[in-house]
């Protein structure tokens, strides 16, 4: 019974589990250093940047500087990454802020692994060398204002004219839109869905900020309008072919937030113990009573549940076995949990859980975007339902 | 040119340190190792002059540290270090200023530098005394707090930042120096920087391979830790009751003023 006498360590208040132990060395170091970076880059300024509804143009620059811009895809000058390395950063981003993460999701994982998967060796050569450095950002437009969870019926339109091809239509919601040098554009046309990697200093387009947004506040998020937006046909993705196109995209910036939603949940988590522990009423820490030791342990459940469910699923992707339906699984899990354990943590801050100078409710707000984003958690529990089934039930 | 720095692993400067009272060393277990701060700064320093020399410069890194820490030394290679030393044995243990230098310096020989840059001060042991002792052990001149350099064929142009301002100071290679804060930031490891890490070597050597002519360890030192205290707990302060802000604004004034801080 040698293991069973062994001693074992009293667990850490956050990685309970001890999920640091299944990490590699190198994986350690890559989260050691985009935690440090978050601290002193993103920390002492996000409050500031979600309030006034920005994010740093310079931002991008710093995060490409890092490597951690299309980190996942190699050749290009990009570092070719593991998933698992992928999914570490984008948890350590959002233990920041989401719209941190999601700038680096989009520029990543949208617009660059579009080109990347889709292009041609012309466009790749042109695009993700200054993508990855942050030197030219990226946008993905797929939403349009009467198409979301639904992206077939889109009504922007590619007609071709002599080898050219003419643009028409408007998407709504793109992240990074009116700060990128290239937006990634899906569009009917008379062989189906195409995608176009379009200089946004083309003619006939323009972008135009979403304001009044609550929620992603430090991220940029526009209307893209194409109006007889005139580009070669070596403009076209010539590999993307169909909804396969755009979706297979999306799955990548899926595995991401998997990882993402657990880095809010843990800043959360960690928020609202601190203040337990501090904050005194009826003459002691509120962390005594027991409805709120209720509480934080609930929170720490999901927390590791969901971490380790990221990092299953990232060390699957690694092997190549994912199916995209287990993302779905993912997504919809930790994302439900991440807004779960905020709302939580908000309640054990009581009013200052209300205000900007605790992360809280900033990444409350944050998670319901990325509940919507990427697929609405209706739609991931469709197709979770469509997998167990067989039966289709979107319709 | 070869450039080596020293650097010291020490506990998390955020962790809390503890103190094992039966051997006054730092309890390392259960608490995260980093590379030095201060160290950090001397890493930047040479890969900055790495960069401005270009050609055949190389950067390594030394530590005398247990094995187990040997990973820890990876992040000086993510940052940009060609390639590290880990100097090793159980026969070090324990040792003062005086046989830690004389061991760093018999490695440091062997491995061979034209500059040497060592941190300021370490932020565990705090004497500041090594770069000294290394310059003396290793007969070479040491500038210190150097805040700028400029290698001019064989030798280097320094400022070293003073309280006053800076001084611009001359010396031969091989040389020695310290590092000021003011040279500039440490840079963030890339992940390509990370992903190349694994690749770099982390050469072991143990006391065996220096030739040394003299105990190291606890029986080679001449100092002995007795005990290591925390700071006294603060005072309760002192609390100013005022009747409007400006009252209270004056009584702060005041308070800085009569302690020269204003
Ligand atoms: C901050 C932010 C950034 C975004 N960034 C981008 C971007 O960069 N690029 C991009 O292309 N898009 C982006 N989006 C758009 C996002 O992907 C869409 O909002 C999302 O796909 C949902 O579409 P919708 O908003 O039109 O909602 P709808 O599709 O209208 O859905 C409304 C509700 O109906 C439900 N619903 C719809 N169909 C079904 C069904 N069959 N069964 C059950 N329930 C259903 C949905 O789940 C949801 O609850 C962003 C959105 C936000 C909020
Ligand atoms: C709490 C405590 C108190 C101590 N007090 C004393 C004391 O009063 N007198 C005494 O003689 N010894 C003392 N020691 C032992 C001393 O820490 C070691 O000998 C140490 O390796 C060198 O001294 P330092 O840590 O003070 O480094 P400092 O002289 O403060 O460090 C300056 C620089 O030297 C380099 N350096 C120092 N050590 C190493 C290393 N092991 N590997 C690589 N680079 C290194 C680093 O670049 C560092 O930035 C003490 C140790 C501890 C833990």
């Amino acid at each position: 019974m040698t293991i069973a006498t062994r001693r074992a360590a009293p667990p850490d208040a956050v990685d309970f589990l001890g999920i640091d132990a299944l990490l590699s060395d190198e994986e350690r170091l890559i989260r050691d250093t985009v935690r440090g970076f978050v601290r002193e880059r993103v920390l002492p300024d996000v409050a500031t940047w979600f309030e006034e509804g920005y994010l740093p143009r310079e931002l991008g620059r710093e995060l490409g500087k890092l490597g951690l811009l299309g980190m996942h895809l190699s050749g290009y000058d990009c570092p070719g990454a593991s998933a698992v390395a992928y999914g570490i950063a984008c948890l350590e981003l959002e233990a920041g802020d989401a719209g941190v993460r999601s700038f680096a999701s989009v520029q990543g994982s949208l617009a660059m692994y579009a080109i990347y998967r889709w292009g041609s060796e012309e466009q790749k050569r042109e695009y993700l060398p200054r993508m990855a450095r942050g030197e030219a950002i990226g946008c993905f437009g797929l939403t349009e204002p009467d198409f979301g969870s639904n992206p077939a019926g889109m009504r922007t339109f590619a007609r071709r004219d002599g080898s050219d091809w003419i643009l028409n239509g408007t998407k709504m919601w793109i992240t990074n839109g009116s700060i990128a040098d290239v937006a990634i554009v899906w569009a009917n046309s008379d062989d189906g869905i195409v995608g176009f990697a379009v200089p946004t200093n083309t003619k006939g387009f323009s972008a135009s900020n979403i304001h009044r947004k609550i929620s992603l506040r430090a991220s940029i998020t526009s209307e893209l309008v194409l109006q007889d937006v005139r580009l070669p046909e070596s403009a076209r993705l010539p590999l993307a072919n169909g909804l396969g196109g755009p979706l297979a995209c999306l799955n990548e910036a899926r595995f991401g937030i998997i990882w993402g939603a657990m880095g809010s949940a843990r800043t959360c988590y960690e928020t609202a113990l601190e203040y337990s522990k501090t904050r005194v009423q009826f003459d002691r820490p509120i962390g005594g009573f027991q409805l709120t030791q209720e509480k934080l342990a609930n929170m720490l459940l999901e927390l590791g549940k969901g971490t380790l469910l990221a990092l299953h699923l990232g060390r699957k992707k690694d092997e190549g076995t994912l199916h995209s339906s287990q993302v779905s699984f993912g997504k919809l899990n930790n994302v439900r949990e991440a807004l779960a354990i905020a709302r939580e943590a908000r309640t054990i801050l009581g009013a200052n859980g209300v205000t900007l100078e605790y992360p809280v409710i900033r990444h409350m707000n944050n998670l319901e975007s990325v509940l919507t984003y990427e697929g609405t958690s209706e739609v991931h529990t469709l197709v979770i339902g469509a997998q167990i089934t067989g039966i289709p039930a979107f319709t | 040119m070869k450039i080596v720095v020293t650097v010291k692993l020490v506990p998390d400067p955020n962790a809390e340190k503890r103190i094992d009272t039966s051997t006054k060393r730092l309890v390392r277990t259960g608490v995260e190792t980093v590379l030095n701060p201060y160290d950090e700064y001397a890493l930047e320093a040479a890969l900055q002059l790495k960069e401005k020399a270009g050609g055949d410069t190389t950067v390594t890194v030394f530590a005398m540290a247990p094995e187990s820490l040997k990973e820890t030394l990876r992040k000086a290679l993510a940052m940009g270090a060609d390639d590290a030393v880990l100097l090793s044995d159980p026969a070090l243990e324990g040792s003062d200023v005086w046989a830690t230098s004389y061991a760093m310096s018999h490695a440091l020989k062997k491995i061979g530098f034209d500059l040497l840059i060592v941190g300021g001060l370490s932020d565990d042991g705090s004497t500041g005394a090594t770069p000294g002792a290394l310059a003396e052990y290793l007969q070479t001149p040491l500038v210190t707090n150097v805040r700028k350099a400029d290698a001019e064929g064989n030798s280097l142009k320094l400022e070293r930042e003073t309280d006053t301002g800076y001084q611009t100071v001359a010396a031969p290679l091989p040389c020695a120096i310290t590092t000021a804060l003011t040279f500039g930031e440490p840079r963030y490891a890339s992940l390509k920087g990370i992903m190349g890490a694994k690749k770099k070597t982390i050469a072991p050597l143990t006391v065996g391979d220096l030739g040394l002519d003299r105990e190291v360890g606890v029986s080679g030192s001449k100092t002995a830790l007795l005990a290591a205290n925390p700071p006294a707990a603060r005072g309760k302060g002192q609390v100013v009751e005022a009747a409007d802000g400006a009252t209270g604004a004056k009584a702060i004034f005041d308070f800085l003023k009569e302690r020269k801080l204003v």
